[in-house]
């Protein structure tokens, strides 16, 4: 039961990147790797700003506006400078590895006795059992911590994505995901397509730094290596939400991004559970979206052939 | 209205493709005249409107709309002076959003775009009335992806959008070439009744004779990047596709006159 809760709050957590990853690969149609980098910034700065004592709101906050600076970044360089969009995220990317070094000062900053939002939680979460450090849920003892961050996590993402959803359905969100769709029609009626791109890729790697900066915080510690394979992850959670809900609407396929990650979290616990070499993990998550990518394809080809035959 | 003043335009310039698309090209439209432009593939007529349009920046001359200098003003800027519809009938709608919310996007053509929310029950309420008067039925299709449309139904409704804040130039790139015959005579159509009721100053680009001749107020003819005539007024009036056809032909035969000229030319001195 510990494993599930745990699976379940790691894929709520990333379903923030899964959110970014839809907005950059989805409505911007960029293909975005700027994300491996700034979920790393994300908790490099969450996690030395908790080490110094700040509050694990105003770091996570921190870390989001780090994170949207790394996407404009990204955005001015492929907007502005006209870097073809997978250098300019490859560019940014490699950049921030040197810069999550300098902030964190070194590889790998630990947590443990730092005030962050899973202690408050935790903390929160006892208080309201009655001082009581476990609870049983469905039969199962299970302690109050992981219950406590799983229900934040939750709520974060819900809050999140509900302010993503009505942020897309204003003028500017509207502009925007117009921006991906048809570029040409949207510059026709007024809209600096630049901007939009830079806004847009800033909000998307927002994204990523805030779940970099509570996956730190769950975790307990923020390393350097952490986001390398990350962007494959959100957009293997995009993929597989588009395949849950199986509608294009821009609701359905915002909650989708998050069940995404969620089940891929949930299906990567079980195979790990069930004996999968760790070290395999990367090549199982690249080979599935290859696999994604290519079979809806694959297949529609072989019906055809069929329904001619 | 417009003041094109002597634009010229070379794509390629400096290697073998060149081409001079705009030769020194001057024209002026009066507030609330409609201009067709008429002439062969490669005549510029495009190219005129696109420079108009600001697809690209002209490598000389100047160009007014509405009074305000626009030469040096990328696209997105102008398009609050400019309402444009493409010759392609997919290029100037958003297909994996609804049809509202492309109206809405152009609501606010030119204008900030904030965080307000994009669609209201008024503007929704205006959308029906002004999309039932296209006459398509779309009204009651407002929350469909407008991919799932027709091109004549996606254009018609382009054209709603591009005129929906009144344009002080509205731009028509050859609108209906795409389309099939029933759907462009409609297009055409709305297209004429839009812009007498709305007393727009138009531009509109074609490489039909039969709607040069019956539409707009004046007729500009133009070959290899130059105006080569202007019918105006009465003139304008009078114009039949059988003249329009005899001076097109008058255009082939000096152009062929030129190059059995550049054969013979080249036989003797190279």
């Amino acid at each position: 039961m510990t494993l599930l809760l745990g699976a379940m709050t790691m894929g709520l957590i990333l379903s923030l990147l899964g959110l970014g990853v839809f907005l950059s690969f989805r409505v911007f149609n960029f293909p975005d790797i700027t994300v491996d980098g700034s979920i790393t910034l994300g908790a490099a700065t969450a996690a030395v700003l908790l080490v110094g004592g700040t509050n694990p709101f105003l770091a996570s906050l921190a870390a989001l506006g780090a994170g949207m600076i790394a996407g404009a970044t990204t955005g001015v360089l492929h907007a502005r400078f006209r870097i073809n969009g997978l250098l300019s995220g490859i560019l940014v990317m490699t950049a921030l590895y040197s810069i999550n070094l300098h902030v964190m000062g070194k590889s790998n900053v630990p947590l443990l006795a730092a005030d962050t939002l899973a202690t408050r939680a935790e903390h929160l979460g006892i208080a309201l059992l009655g001082g009581r450090d476990s609870l049983v849920l469905l039969g199962w003892e299970v302690a109050a911590r992981d219950a406590a961050v799983l229900v934040l996590s939750a709520i974060v993402v819900a809050v999140v994505g509900s302010i993503l959803y009505a942020f897309l359905r204003t003028n500017l969100g509207t502009a925007m995901r117009a921006t991906g769709n048809n570029s040409q029609m949207i510059r026709a009626l007024g809209v600096d397509v630049g901007n939009m791109m830079i806004l847009g890729l800033a909000v998307s790697n927002g994204l990523a730094a805030l779940a970099g900066a509570l996956l730190a915080q769950y975790q307990g510690f923020a390393d350097v290596q952490m986001g390398i394979g990350m962007v494959v992850w959100g957009l293997a959670s995009v993929i597989l939400g588009e395949a849950l809900v199986g509608s294009t609407k821009l609701g359905f396929l915002i909650v989708g991004a998050a069940m995404g990650s969620i089940l891929f979290r949930l299906l990567i616990a079980i195979a790990l559970r069930a004996g999968l070499n760790p070290n395999d993990l990367k090549l199982l998550t690249a080979f599935f979206v290859f696999a994604a990518l290519v079979l809806p394809d694959y297949f529609a080809r072989i019906r055809r052939r069929w329904s001619h035959a | 209205m417009l003041d094109v003043s002597r634009v010229v335009k070379t794509f390629h310039a400096g290697t073998p493709n060149e081409v001079r698309a705009l030769r020194g090209v001057s024209v002026s439209i009066d507030d609330g005249s409609f201009l067709m432009v008429i002439g062969t593939n490669g005549s510029g007529k495009s190219t005129l409107l696109n420079a108009v349009a600001g697809s690209f920046e002209v490598d000389d001359g100047s160009i007014r709309i509405a009074g305000q200098d626009v030469t040096t003003w990328p696209e997105h800027r102008r398009a609050s002076l400019v309402g444009r519809v493409f010759q392609n009938p997919f290029a100037g709608t958003a297909p994996d959003m609804s049809i509202a919310e492309n109206i809405a996007l152009a609501t606010r053509r030119g204008l900030a775009r904030g965080l307000g929310w994009a669609l209201s029950p008024r503007l929704r309420r205006d959308m029906q009335e002004r999309v039932r008067t296209l006459g398509m039925g779309l009204e009651h299709r407002l929350e469909n992806p407008i991919g799932t449309l027709s091109g004549g139904q996606r254009q018609a409704l382009t054209l709603l959008m591009a005129t929906w804040r009144r344009p002080s130039l509205l731009l028509l790139d050859e609108h209906t070439a795409a389309l099939d015959p029933k759907s462009a005579d409609q297009v055409i159509r709305l297209t004429g009744e839009i812009v007498a009721r709305d007393r727009l100053t138009t531009l509109m680009v074609t490489h039909s004779m039969q709607q040069a001749v019956n539409l707009g107020d004046r007729l500009i003819m133009m070959n290899q990047g130059e105006i080569l005539h202007d019918f105006r007024g009465a003139e304008k009036k009078r114009l039949r596709v059988p003249e329009l056809l005899a001076r097109f032909e008058e255009v082939r035969r000096s152009e062929q006159l030129d190059e059995s000229a550049a054969e013979v030319l080249r036989g003797a001195y190279v």
